[in-house]
């Protein structure tokens, strides 16, 4: 069981207000007489200026603010038992938080370029944003939806996490031994998709598809001609683990009609080798208003069920091995049609306009959240297979099958209004944000989990408009249980007033097993707008403390040909017109410090950071060029530009490094021609 | 007989076969121990220091074996040149060019005292015993001079006087603390003359050869 289990939260039992305040107030005045003896350096400690007590008083704490304090307060210097990883929506970047503190460790920079972590400012993160470029265009911003964590035998490994980009398509790769971002691939058969990131239970694929449909490749066709033209992809992108990349050649798209797809999950335990897609605009509404058609939002909304997507992939492997598909941009599809014939495609009515589609931890069920209807759906995997092998299903007008809502049903459970997405806790129950209700509903899965199952047990409010939650390895084989963040949209009235831009507000939610859930801590998002987001225990991950070898290049992993690996060893060699520089950094030098050349050269620079002490990053800023580079220790770099503008520019290091960081500099002169 | 009697007399016995077991042997062990843990030193280091600052939270260390420097090197090193200090590998390369050689040559002088009964290897296993001195002499004779030869260009060389790092103990070098302390290798040696001693009384004691 897992180690959490030993250990009971602090707030176990009921007790009385007057108990709790003492406790309290024990606990408060040691942890100040700790901090004060810690200030005086051995001297006697001095009297408390003020009780526990009064602080409670003076600061109108109820027992439950000073317990929940007390559960989320991490002392100076000790680490919190959680990350978690969230997007960031429009921001295009991760976030890494610590859980129960809520501390923000981390902004990891994916599809935006983020100057402090010198990416997209020079180096070889310049490439990594380029493989992101659409036709050659720079696309400098991502819309961030669903961080997946990779997986070995269903459960989070630490290793990688994979993030979408909703606006453009596209999918990137961050390795968790350094937490920055390596991969990223567009899509080249979609323009914009929602549903991924998600794993399958060993990492084999990474699950993607378009939200909006369009024709294969984004190419152009009337929209009157959506029905025809127009069609859906859910993809499976092949991970490579030891390269740590997505491989588009060994990768495979599924064709669907032109549904709307929206969230997905992958099987695992009985269901591995499956993997669940729903959607939503199964009417195929198309925009136009002025053309007198009626809004999205009410178009797409008329029918009273949509479409599960229900995916054999093991089944589409075979396939792709066996050349049944399509290539398209150099991408393998295979058509709906022999997807339909194969058995590797089936659809599932699905009350309206769902949003959520998750697994729950043992693989046997799937639930689906209405979000225009009361009730979470639990299809049971077994009953879909026997459906499959019954094979009495209708097609729908593209002639894929539909197997019967009723005989694929386990249970309806009705939660309130506005359910979105669920997940699950290590007791037996699973946890539903309900965005209209601006609520988290609590609800018992049915058996094996418990004998109590299928119905509501509690509903928590949260502020305001919660959108996803997640729960402590919550949509794993295994979760953690006892914490949940809530992920609202809206914070109207719960910060200091900082203009109209709110923070979005994460809630962090006690889910202590046998107790009342309740919010222990607000905590602002001020940098984006998360969306899903995944929990993991620190210790899955191995990150390093520095690079470990000089002269790494964190893009391929390993020592860079061009890496100065020792004070000396500096170079500058001219080439015609070209001038490459060897260059080392340390405290508190930047060597050489000295370089002239000509208006017009090409200059290729190689930095590499000697230094081996834990936190010992040295920046590297050329004003002007708009080159901004953090090397962390061991770390090698190389900027290439044309110096097309004459004049003196000093280069310095940008991160304040030792006492003589300021001095750590040199000169860049350009010779005028 | 009395029972204390024979008890006495057993243990006079036993005191007899081991003293003639001692006499036998007991001039040839200490050497041999002491060949033996020459040559283990060898393998471990002699002395290190400990740098202890805030921003280093666990410390910095560097172990000086006979042979080579292990640890922190760099970082003390890269921490030392703002006071102008010389880089600690520049330090007694001499001694540890040769420290193999010279270690195995005292080990070979310990094992020779231990099989030849002659005076003259006792008197050259002497060597052996003054060979923590000298280690501990050259030692001092280094940190002096790596504390009387800061580069007068450094950044902080007017902050530091020229000074002598302690070869055992504390010492404050700006923020650092820094312990120095001898460690198993040098304990090994000193094991090692302390035995050669003990064997050379034994020796003297016993029947020695001419030559």
């Amino acid at each position: 069981m897992s180690e959490h289990r030993d250990r009971p939260p602090i707030a176990q039992r009921k007790v009385s207000r007057r108990g709790l305040l003492g406790t309290a107030a024990g606990v408060s005045a040691g942890a100040l007489l700790a901090s004060c003896s810690l200030l005086q350096r051995g001297e006697e400690a001095p009297k408390l200026g003020a009780t526990a007590d009064e602080i409670i008083k003076q600061r109108q704490l109820t027992p439950e603010d000073v317990t929940a304090a007390l559960m989320t307060y991490v002392p100076s210097g000790k680490y919190d038992e959680y990350l978690m990883f969230s997007s960031t929506g429009h921001g295009g970047q991760v976030l890494v938080h610590g859980l129960p503190s809520m501390r923000l460790l981390k902004v990891i920079a994916v599809f935006t370029p983020e100057p402090w972590q010198g990416y997209g400012y020079g180096g070889s993160t310049n490439e990594v944003l380029e493989g992101g470029y659409f036709h050659g265009k720079p696309i400098l911003w991502g819309d961030t939806h669903h961080p997946a964590l990779s997986e070995t035998n269903g459960e989070y490994d630490g290793q990688f996490l994979f993030i979408n980009d909703k606006a453009n398509g596209r999918i990137a790769v961050v390795d968790l031994r350094d937490f920055e971002t390596k991969q990223i691939v567009k899509n080249p058969l979609l323009v914009n998709e929602h549903g991924g990131c998600f794993v399958t239970p060993n990492t084999e694929y990474v699950l993607e598809a378009d939200q909006y449909s369009v024709p294969l490749g984004g190419v152009y066709a009337p929209i009157t001609e959506y029905k025809e033209k127009y069609r859906g992809v859910l993809v499976f992108w092949k991970f490579d683990r030891e390269k740590g990349r997505l491989v588009p050649e060994q990768s495979f798209a599924i064709e669907t009609p032109p549904y709307w797809h929206d969230l997905a999950d992958a099987g695992k335990g009985p269901s591995h080798g499956w993997a669940f897609w729903n959607s939503i605009n199964t009417e195929l509404a198309i925009p136009g208003i002025r053309e007198g058609r009626p809004a999205m939002e009410i178009a797409a909304s008329q029918r009273d069920m949509d479409y599960l997507h229900v995916v054999n992939w093991k089944k589409a492997e075979e396939l792709v091995a066996a050349g049944k598909y399509e290539e398209i941009n150099g991408f393998k599809v295979i058509r709906m049609d022999v997807a339909a014939k194969e058995g590797v495609l089936f659809l599932i009515p699905e009350p309206k306009s769902p949003h959520g589609v998750d697994v729950t931890p043992g693989g046997d069920y799937i639930v689906v959240a209405g979000k225009l209807d009361p009730h979470v759906t639990v299809y049971s995997f077994a009953k879909i297979q026997q459906a499959i092998q019954a094979g009495n299903w209708d097609t729908d007008e593209y002639g894929i099958p539909v197997l019967p809502f009723e005989q694929c049903l386990e249970a309806q459970v009705e939660l309130g209004l506005g359910p979105l997405h669920t997940q699950f806790d290590d007791q037996g129950y699973a946890y539903t944000s309900l965005f209209l209700d601006s609520a988290v509903a609590k609800w018992a899965l049915g058996k094996p989990y418990r004998e109590d199952g299928w119905k509501l047990v509690e509903k928590l409010p949260v502020q305001y408009n919660i959108g996803h939650l997640a729960a402590a390895e919550g949509d794993t084989a295994k979760p953690a249980g006892r914490f949940l963040v809530a992920h609202n949209k809206w914070s109207v009235d719960r910060y200091a007033s900082i203009g109209p831009l709110l923070p979005q507000n994460a809630q962090l939610i006690s889910i202590a097993p046998d107790q009342p859930m309740r919010v222990l801590y607000d905590c602002p998002i001020g940098i984006g707008e998360p969306h899903y987001a995944q929990i993991i225990k620190r210790e899955r991950i191995k990150a390093w403390e520095i690079y470990p070898e000089v002269g790494w290049n964190p893009h391929t992993q390993s020592v860079d040909p061009n890496a100065v690996l020792k004070v000396g060893d500096e170079r500058i060699e001219r080439r015609g017109k070209t001038v490459e520089i060897w260059g080392v950094l340390l405290r508190s030098q930047i060597r050489p410090d000295l370089i002239e050349v000509e208006q017009g050269d090409e200059v290729i620079w190689h930095l590499t950071n000697i230094e081996r002490a834990k936190d010992a990053t040295h920046g590297f800023a050329l004003g002007g060029y708009n080159i901004n580079l953090s090397l962390e220790p061991g770390e090698t770099q190389t900027i290439r530009f044309v110096a097309d503008i004459p004049g003196t520019f000093p280069f310095y290091c940008t991160e304040f490094c030792s006492a003589l960081h300021l001095e750590m500099m040199g000169y860049f002169l350009v010779k005028p021609t | 007989m009395t029972a204390s009697m024979t008890q006495a007399m057993t243990r006079t016995g036993i005191r007899q076969a081991l003293s003639a077991a001692i006499a036998r042997i007991g001039d040839r062990v200490p050497f041999l121990l002491a060949a033996v843990a020459l040559a283990a030193s060898l393998a471990l280091p002699y002395w290190h220091m400990t740098l202890l600052a805030p921003q280093y939270p666990s410390g910095l260390r560097v172990w000086i074996f006979l042979t080579k420097l292990a640890g922190d090197v760099q970082e003390v090193n890269g921490l030392n040149h703002y006071i102008g200090m010389m880089k600690l590998e520049e330090a007694a390369t001499f001694e540890r060019a040769i420290a193999p050689y010279g270690v195995a040559a005292l080990a070979g002088l310990a094992l020779l005292a231990a099989l030849l009964r002659r005076r003259w290897t006792v008197w050259l296993s002497i060597l052996v015993v003054i060979f923590p001195l000298v280690f501990v002499a050259d030692l001092q004779y280094w940190l002096w001079y790596f504390g009387h030869h800061l580069d007068p260009h450094a950044a902080l060389s007017s902050a530091i006087k020229p000074f002598t790092p302690p070869a055992l103990g504390t010492g404050r070098v700006g923020q650092f603390v820094v312990e120095t302390r001898f460690d198993s290798g040098f304990y090994l040696a000193v094991l090692a003359a302390l035995s050669t001693i003990a064997g050379i009384v034994a020796r003297l004691r016993g029947p020695v050869q001419r030559g």
